[in-house]
């Protein structure tokens, strides 16, 4: 478990967040760009000296600024992935990887960074500077480098935004077993609420040095405290296996239901539509006109957000459906209401969720 | 064959390199030219030739290495920490920089002399540094220590700081991190300022004429001994002048190819 309450001035910034992961799982902490994410994995770590506060791994205290605890950086055992990885430019992959381990003749350190290289399929690229691998095989090293120390926590900050969209999404599949297998508490920053949702076990939504929800990626979307979460947390994401057919791609939802798309996919995909493309009927309606998609669902949330409404809905894989005042009235939706939501296929987006290239050698 | 013609703004740049590159290599040429290889052999059996080459590498290489190992954890200071007055210590850290070595000279005998500001105590300390070797050494490492100062804190400023960062949370501490990570990727800088610090501790003249005075075998070092041959046996001067241009000009040469090879080249991002 990991237990962090601290409150700090940055400059004109404040921060003040309190938040705990327990052991295997993952935190995403998601919000624009200057809300304290990384503020946040920095105290984690030891970077930054917070004014006042508390940092916790199991048994061990990092930080308690009422017992005046302040425990170096490199005495606290955070496996740190930063935005653009910081690897050292004048050490070989294999170097940096080994940079943590001490305390071992040459040899072994070698052995032990090409075995943790190797679990992450980049074990030929040992002897390569960081500087002429891509951006797929440097995270790849980089959280290698990470892991060598057997860390009591991880860190992740935007561990996939330095990657192109292609690979972004297969990225994030690997990191979400990474993540699990390891079974350390792990914090995660991100800008964008879909990576939050497919990364993170929970999201915190972080807004001006705050954390202003927390709860489940689904619960974020359908129940939204605020209309800055209802705005960021965009799309739906639901995963699913993907087969092309004629004219699109149907998908097999993971849970049962299919969906279908235009975009071409195969294999496993998230699939993402925002909730505003969302029409829902009521069970037993007629047909609800040219949108290919129709999901039976239960309402078990209606949350009213500006003059908008948030309705939460239960299937297979929770849903998101945005609707007006007005449109929830005359259908009276209420909790407990079976009803039908529809989305054109035009509106749904495959995110493939495997590489279909090899992981190939390419020079920057 | 070039594929565009060069304008009349082009041969301007032409004409001023090649005026600049004529002015500039002319009186190294000529001093080799005037040595014939003879003379020059001849010239380092005199008396004091040798003596003075000696001195020169001894003084310079010790200064260095005062300079080294000194300046490189002041300049890493200078570089990743933010205080009050940082800028006026940086200044006065390169002040030595445009001072003239005369100047350089008095100002070193007022602090350090007979009756100088810590004469006293050098004087009760036993250390005798006036019109001695260890004075040579003194006036060098003055002198030449902000050339390397000036060059290793841009070194350490050009690396990423999210390295140290990285460096802190895979169990290094401070002083490792400064070992492992910054040396290493600060290297090109450090280097740079090493060639240029050493040139100019060897050519050094005015401040240890001044400071240490010109003794055969005791502090004269080879500029020393060239300006007091000038007078009355030039073609010694000239090829004392042509040992000098030779080491400096391998100094250089071996840095420029040390920042070029590939431990050096990893840290340009």
């Amino acid at each position: 478990m990991l237990h962090v309450d601290v409150a700090t001035r940055l400059g004109a910034f404040s921060l003040d967040v309190a938040l705990e992961v327990p052991a295997g799982a993952c935190l995403a902490l998601a919000g624009p760009s200057g809300a304290g994410k990384t503020s946040v994995l920095r105290v984690v770590a030891g970077l930054v000296h917070p004014d006042r506060g508390r940092v916790a791994c199991g048994e061990d205290v990092w930080l308690d600024t009422e017992r005046r605890i302040d425990v170096a950086p490199e005495r606290r055992l955070c496996g740190y992935v930063f935005q653009e990885y910081a690897l050292f430019g004048h050490l070989r992959a294999w170097q940096n990887v080994a940079y943590p381990l001490r305390g071992l003749d040459r040899g072994e350190r070698r052995r032990r960074a090409l075995d943790l290289l190797d679990r992450f399929g980049v074990a030929h690229l040992a002897d390569a500077r960081p500087r002429t691998l891509s951006g797929g095989e440097r995270q790849r090293v980089a959280v290698a480098r990470a892991l060598a120390r057997r860390p009591a926590a991880l860190l992740l900050d935007e561990p996939l935004s330095a990657l192109d969209a292609r690979t972004r999404a297969a990225a994030s599949r690997e990191l979400g077993a990474i993540l699990r297998e390891a079974g350390v508490p792990a914090l995660l920053v991100t800008h964008d609420f879909t990576e939050a949702a497919l990364l993170g076990d929970e999201v915190a939504v972080v807004d001006g040095g705050r954390i202003v929800q927390r709860g489940a990626a689904a619960q974020l979307a359908a129940e939204p405290a605020s209309t800055f979460v209802a705005d960021f947390t965009g799309a739906v994401v639901l995963t699913g296996q993907a087969s092309e057919r004629e004219g699109g791609t149907v998908v097999a939802l993971d849970g049962g239901g299919t969906v279908t798309a235009l975009e071409r996919a195969s294999g496993p995909v998230a699939v993402s539509v925002y909730p505003w493309e969302i029409t829902l009927a009521r069970a037993g309606a007629a047909d609800p006109g040219s949108a290919r998609n129709h999901v039976p669902v239960e309402v078990v949330s209606v949350t009213a957000v500006g003059n908008r409404v948030r309705i939460g809905l239960a299937a297979p894989q929770p849903l998101t459906a945005e609707l007006s005042a007005a449109a929830v009235e005359e259908l009276e939706l209420a909790p407990g209401t079976r009803a039908v939501a529809s989305w054109k296929a035009a509106a749904t987006r495959l995110l493939p969720l495997t590489a279909h290239q090899t992981v190939s050698k390419t020079s920057s | 064959m070039s594929a565009t013609r060069p304008g009349w703004f082009g041969a301007l740049l032409v004409a001023a390199l090649t005026a600049a590159l004529l002015f500039l290599t002319l009186p190294i040429v000529a001093i080799f030219v005037d040595t014939g290889p003879l003379d020059l052999v001849a010239s380092l059996g005199e008396e004091g030739a040798l003596e003075a080459l000696r001195l020169s590498l001894l003084c310079s290489a010790v200064a260095i290495a005062i300079i080294v190992l000194v300046g490189t954890p002041a300049a890493y200071f200078l570089a990743t920490r933010r205080f009050r007055g940082r800028a006026a210590v940086v200044t006065l850290v390169e002040l030595p920089l445009v001072l003239p070595p005369a100047v350089a000279g008095i100002g070193l005998l007022a602090a350090l002399g007979p009756n100088g500001v810590l004469g006293g105590w050098v004087e009760g300390a036993g250390i005798e540094l006036v019109l001695t070797t260890a004075g040579v050494v003194l006036a060098l490492t003055f002198v030449a220590a902000p050339f390397y100062l000036r060059q290793a804190q841009a070194g350490f400023e050009a690396v990423d700081a999210t390295w140290l960062d990285a460096s802190r949370t895979l169990g290094a501490g401070e002083a490792r991190t400064f070992l492992r990570v910054a040396i290493p990727a600060a290297g090109p800088g450090l280097v740079a300022g090493f060639a240029l610090a050493w040139g100019r501790a060897l050519g050094e003249f005015g401040a240890t004429l001044m400071f240490a005075g010109s003794f055969r075998g005791i502090t004269q070092t080879v500029p020393l001994a060239i300006y007091e041959r000038f007078s009355t046996d030039f073609t010694g001067a000239l090829a004392l002048s042509a040992v000098l241009v030779a080491i400096s000009a391998a100094l250089l040469l071996s840095v420029k190819l040390l920042s070029g090879s590939a431990w050096l080249g990893g840290a340009a991002r």
